[in-house]
Formats: C-alpha cells, structure tokens, sequence
C-alpha cells in the first residue's frame, strides 16, 4: 500500500480519524457496521492496483482529466496577477464532483453495495452520483431539499433522465442540511445493500479524508500542470469555494504542507455575515457535531442547527468540513465570506472577461479576487469548480 | 465502584416485563414535560425516558422527528427542561428517569455542568445514541460515574459480538437493544430473524439485561418482545397517543393500562 507516499502528514486525519479538535464519528450504532467497513477498508481498497488502474481509466476517458489549467489573460491584467484556472468545470457533467463519485462508485462495487443513495444542493453531486450508477448499472436515490428543487430545475431533470429517484427533503429548510438527513435515514434503514456517497468532506470519518483523497488528483494536476506552464509547481495563491469543502480540499491537498503557498476559501456570506441570511460558518459557527463529525457548525446557544441561507445551493450548509474547521483554526487556510451580491457580479464578470459562466458556488471564488493585494508576478490558482448552466435562472433574475 | 441508582437498583431486583415509556420534553405543550412524567409513573411505567429534543435527529423517523420539532418552535431546551424537572423527585420519587438525546445541544450546555445538574435533579442515566464508544471511554465515563449517572448503549442486529462484550463491559444498567436495523417509529411484529437476534443476546450471558426498543407501539409488541427481553421501550406509539385531544392524564392512562393488562 502507497497511500503513505501519496499524502502529507502535518494536516492529515489521524489515526483516530480527527483533523486536531475537529472529525471523528459521531453516529449512531445502527451506522456503526457500515461506517466500520468503510473505516478498516477504504485505504486498502482505494490503493490496489486494479482499483487505481480502473479509476485512472475512468476519470481519463470518462470524466475527461486531467482538466486543462488556464492562463486567464484579461482577468490577470484587471487583477494584476498571474491568474490561472483549474477548469473543473469541463468535468463530465460540468463540476469537479464526479471525480469523487467515480471513485466511491468504484468501492461500492468492491464492498458488495447494489444500491447507492445521495444528497444534494445544488445538484451537481446528485447528477454526479446519478451518472456513475447509470454507467455501472446500479440504482440511484437522490435527497434533495424540495426548495433546492425548485432553484436547481435542471439539475434534477437531468438525474431524472439518468435514471434516478429525486426525493424531495421536506424538514427544516428544505435544503442541503436536510437532504442530508433524509439520506442518512434512508441509510439507517437500508445498511446492508445500499452504499451513501457523501457528496463532500464532511460526514464521520472516513468520509472527509476518502471524499478528500479522491479529489485531490485536482491539486495533483495543477503542480504538474504548473511546473510545465511556469518552471515552479507550487503557486502563491489557491483560491477555492467552501460549503461543505470538497472543490477546496481537492485544490489545496497537495499542497497542505507548503505554507509558502496561501490557501483561500470563499464562505457563502449571503446576505451579509451579520444580517441572519448567511452561511459562513467560520464567521458564524462554534465547535459542535452534525452529520456524524465534530465541526464548525452555525448553531443556537442550545446547540440547534441553524437554517443557513445563500443564493447558491451548493454553499447553503451550516457547517464545513472538519479538516477545514482546523485549517482555520490554525491558521493554515484563510477565509474570506462573499455576499450573494458579490458572487453575482463576479460571475457576470467571469463571463464577459473570460467567456466562462461560472456555477454561483464557483463565482464565490472569483469574488475573492478584489479583496487580495496581489504583485504582478505572484501566481494564483482559482479552482474553477463548477459551470453555470444550471444557475442561468438565477443568474437572469438578478438585480445587477 | 459500580453506579448506584434507581435504574441499576431497579435492574438488580427480580422484576421483570420493565415497561419503558420515551416522551420529548415540551411536547404536545411546552409545560407537558412533568405532568406526562408524572402519569406515566403513575400509570405503570417503570423507567422513563425524557428525549431532550434536537434540530436534526437522524437516527429517527417522522413521528419523533415532528415532536422534536414542535418541542423546540415551544421553547424547550436544557436549562428550560431543568427548570421543569426542579422538584420531580417529590411527585416521582422511585421510577428511574434517563435523559435521551443527540450530543450536540449536551456539548453546547457544557458537559460537565450537565451531568452535575441531572444528577443533582435526580436523573439516573443518559442516552446519547451519537457518542461514540472510544469519546465515551476517555471523556465520559468518569464524569457519569462520579455522578452516579448510568449510561446506556444501543446495539442492532447487525452489532458484532465482540462489539456487544465491550458495550456490556461498559455498561451500567441495560443494554438497549433496538429491535431491527431502522429509524423510530417503523411498526413491525417480531421477524424469525429478529427472534434468533433476540436468542443470541440471551446466550451471551450479559452483565446487563436488554431492553428492546423501536417498532413496538401496543400490548402484544410489548408481551412478545418480554419473552426474550427484561423488558421493552416504546416511543413513537406513546407520542402519536400524546397528540390525540384530551387531558395529559386521560391520554396517558388510556395508553399505559392496555399494556399494563
């Protein structure tokens, strides 16, 4: 086994599964069998030859990797930076989240599992999921908020058309945290045939560090990718979205251990950090447990979730992955809270200075951009995420 | 030093054919908590569990999760359902009472002012179905029994022997053996599968008795279940029953004495 050799240790889960104060598994027994499978198998599994061989194959021929990184001329000259884009975008199914359930697809195989549940927000990780069941031949059940039903049409036409089962979440706010819920139900009910791909890094251990791990071909790609288009293979800046985390993680796992390199993620701000309208949860969250691990979570006084709110459905969760929650609290990651507002207009922007309609989560990113005093020569990475077509509603709606 | 209280007192007598009842607190009404505690002592039960209600409990269905809702849009939290619980010792002196809940809203009370409050009330034991075992051995299990507040662990069909022994190991009161791999409140008579389960506990030779809980909402779930089990809990069942119109006492009553045959 070579997953040793694959990862940094300094900001790594341990043995325990906890990233400092933060992970672990918080579930209840009626998980325990399931989520200790996974536990004392998933490194074995994931690091066998045939597995890394079939998945290689997959993610070359079906999603389309690597993803090019680009050179964005205009936006370095507005910016004042040598701004490059990871164009996770041009993923099959137009975000960064079927490189993950490529894999966990993959492993459900292994572990035996007929049937695969999910959540989703936006509906990219639902779609994603969708996907690789209609590739391998197995049943898909999607959870999804009924409001992010109604803002992400597309999305859930086209996991329809996959061949999945769109289930609405109607609890709380009939968003991500919901949906969540519902799936994790639906999975204490069904253990033994049924395997949940999470769709991000949160969720108890092994889920961040597995969802992690398969992401993290992203930063991968963009060292060698770097190295050929500029001589150096680590960049100034990785500038990268946050909801749950997985696009963030993805970009900033290789280089986790290079604190030359600054690591940026943009939090949903909403309506403003301190308006009750926002999901920035590194602002706005303390220390608690949801979804099975110990994060950052935006709760009430009595430890009750609180309903986030933003205009992207991706980002609309109340907590963050848990080896996020101790990027920022030691530091190692910086987090800047982006309103709706300023994700619109940095979308619009992206759009008609690159010719690229970014996904409102991704947007959150390129909104990051105004707020950092750049030199000319340093080189920043923006994980482009995720593309926009499912958001052009919103987009067309909005008061500019 | 083992635990001493009113649950392991009671689990070291004779009895059996235990009749556990779970209410959330605040529910239907926020002043409820103590007068469906005081009913149900009333009435026949013999342990009492008092779910403290949380945003998001995944491990339930829809009934529980409803109630947990209700609760909190009436108000309720810990310090509320402390204040409600101030005296309950002089209306319910003897049956054991467990406090039930997820870890967070615990967590965010802090840990150790709760356990020294609910010992100091008169709370016998905690169920926390998030806690992990390994959070519970190093952070846990001292503070429990230095109040002298049981724990309770839930295992499932699927729950591996040597996992059973550690848990029995750990355990200070019953095993809380929940009946089949689901959520709250999925009604189901007893499978053959759910029999062999049941008769494979009984092998085992425990420390701690078993209680069976989840999917037993009437008088003959509860009698089935007493053949293998010390004992069974029901949930769901008694909440659907605290929905119906009436006074608390009625309702509560008209629920226990079917089962109390």
């Amino acid at each position: 086994m070579n997953s040793t050799n694959l990862s940094p240790a300094t900001y790594q889960v341990d043995e325990h599964g906890y990233y400092g104060q933060f992970g672990g598994a918080f579930i209840p027994e009626m998980l325990h069998p399931n989520i200790e499978e996974l536990r004392s198998r998933y490194l074995e599994i994931i690091y066998a030859p045939e597995f890394q061989e079939e998945l290689q194959v997959l993610l070359r021929d079906f999603v389309g990797r690597p993803t090019p990184l680009y050179f964005a001329r205009r936006l370095s000259e507005l910016y004042n930076a040598q701004i490059y884009l990871k164009r996770e975008d041009l993923c099959h199914t137009g975000a960064h989240k079927v490189n993950n359930t490529v894999g966990q697809i993959l492993l459900a195989r292994r572990l035996g599992k007929q049937k695969i549940i999910a959540e989703t927000g936006a509906g990219q990780h639902g779609v994603a999921t969708a996907t690789v069941c209609a590739l391998m031949g197995m049943e898909c059940i999607v959870y999804m908020g009924e409001h992010d039903i109604k803002r992400q049409r597309p999305n859930v036409e086209r996991m329809k058309m996959l061949g999945a089962t769109v289930v609405p979440a109607t609890s709380g706010s009939k968003t991500l945290k919901d949906a969540t819920n519902e799936a994790m139900r639906h999975w204490i009910n069904h253990p033994q045939e049924t395997h949940y791909i999470i769709g991000s890094v949160v969720g108890p251990h092994p889920y961040p560090d597995m969802v992690a791990r398969f992401h993290a071909v992203i930063s991968q790609e963009i060292k060698s990718q770097l190295r050929e288009k500029t001589g150096r293979e680590n960049p100034d800046y990785v500038l990268a979205c946050v909801g749950g985390g997985s696009n963030a993680m993805g970009a900033f796992y290789h280089f986790l251990d290079q604190s030359e390199v600054q690591l940026i993620g943009a939090e949903a701000g909403g309506m403003g950090v301190n308006t009750g309208k926002s999901a920035a949860t590194t602002q706005l969250g303390k220390a608690g447990i949801l979804h099975g691990s110990k994060t950052l979570l935006m709760q009430t006084e009595d430890g009750q979730v609180v309903e986030p709110y933003s205009i992207s459905a991706g980002l609309d969760y109340p907590g963050i992955g848990p080896a996020h929650a101790h990027l920022f609290a030691s530091g190692r990651a910086r987090f800047y809270d982006i309103t709706d507002e300023e994700a619109m207009r940095a979308g619009l922007l992206l759009s008609r200075t690159e010719g690229i309609i970014p996904a409102i989560e991704t947007a959150h990113a390129f909104a990051v951009l105004p707020k950092i005093d750049f030199k000319t020569e340093e080189v920043v990475v923006v994980n482009l995420s995720g593309r926009g077509d499912k958001d052009l509603d919103t987009y067309i709606a909005y008061p500019y | 030093m083992p635990v001493q209280n009113r649950l392991t007192q009671l689990l070291q007598s004779p009895r059996a054919n235990l009749l556990t009842l779970y209410f959330t607190a605040g529910f239907p009404q926020l002043p409820d908590t103590l007068p469906v505690l005081e009913a149900l002592a009333q009435h026949g039960a013999d342990i009492i569990e008092i779910g403290m209600p949380f945003s998001d409990p995944i491990a339930d269905g829809p009934t529980i999760q409803q109630s947990n809702q209700r609760a909190l849009e009436n108000g309720m939290n810990i310090a509320r359902l402390f204040e409600q619980l101030a005296d309950f010792r002089q209306r319910v002196p003897d049956t054991p009472v467990l406090l039930m809940g997820y870890l967070n809203p615990v967590l965010q009370f802090g840990l150790e002012r709760f356990c020294a409050q609910a010992a100091a009330l008169g709370i016998d034991g905690l169920i926390l179905p998030d806690l992990p075992m390994r959070e519970y051995q190093t952070r846990y299990r001292g503070l429990l029994a230095q109040h002298q507040l049981s724990h309770i662990f839930l295992i499932t069909p699927e729950t591996s022997a040597d996992r059973i022994r550690t848990i029995d190991a750990e355990s200070e009161g019953f095993i809380y053996a929940v009946s089949s791999s689901s959520t709250t409140g999925k009604t189901q008579g007893l499978a053959s599968e759910q029999i062999a389960y049941f008769e494979r506990l009984q092998k085992m030779q425990l420390k701690n008795p078993f209680l069976v809980g989840f999917g037993i909402s009437e008088a003959a779930g509860f009698r089935q279940v007493c053949q293998y089990a010390r004992g069974g809990i029901i949930g769901s069942a008694f909440i659907r029953a605290l929905e119906g119109p009436g006074a608390i006492a009625e309702k509560v009553k008209a629920f226990m004495d079917p089962i109390k045959g």
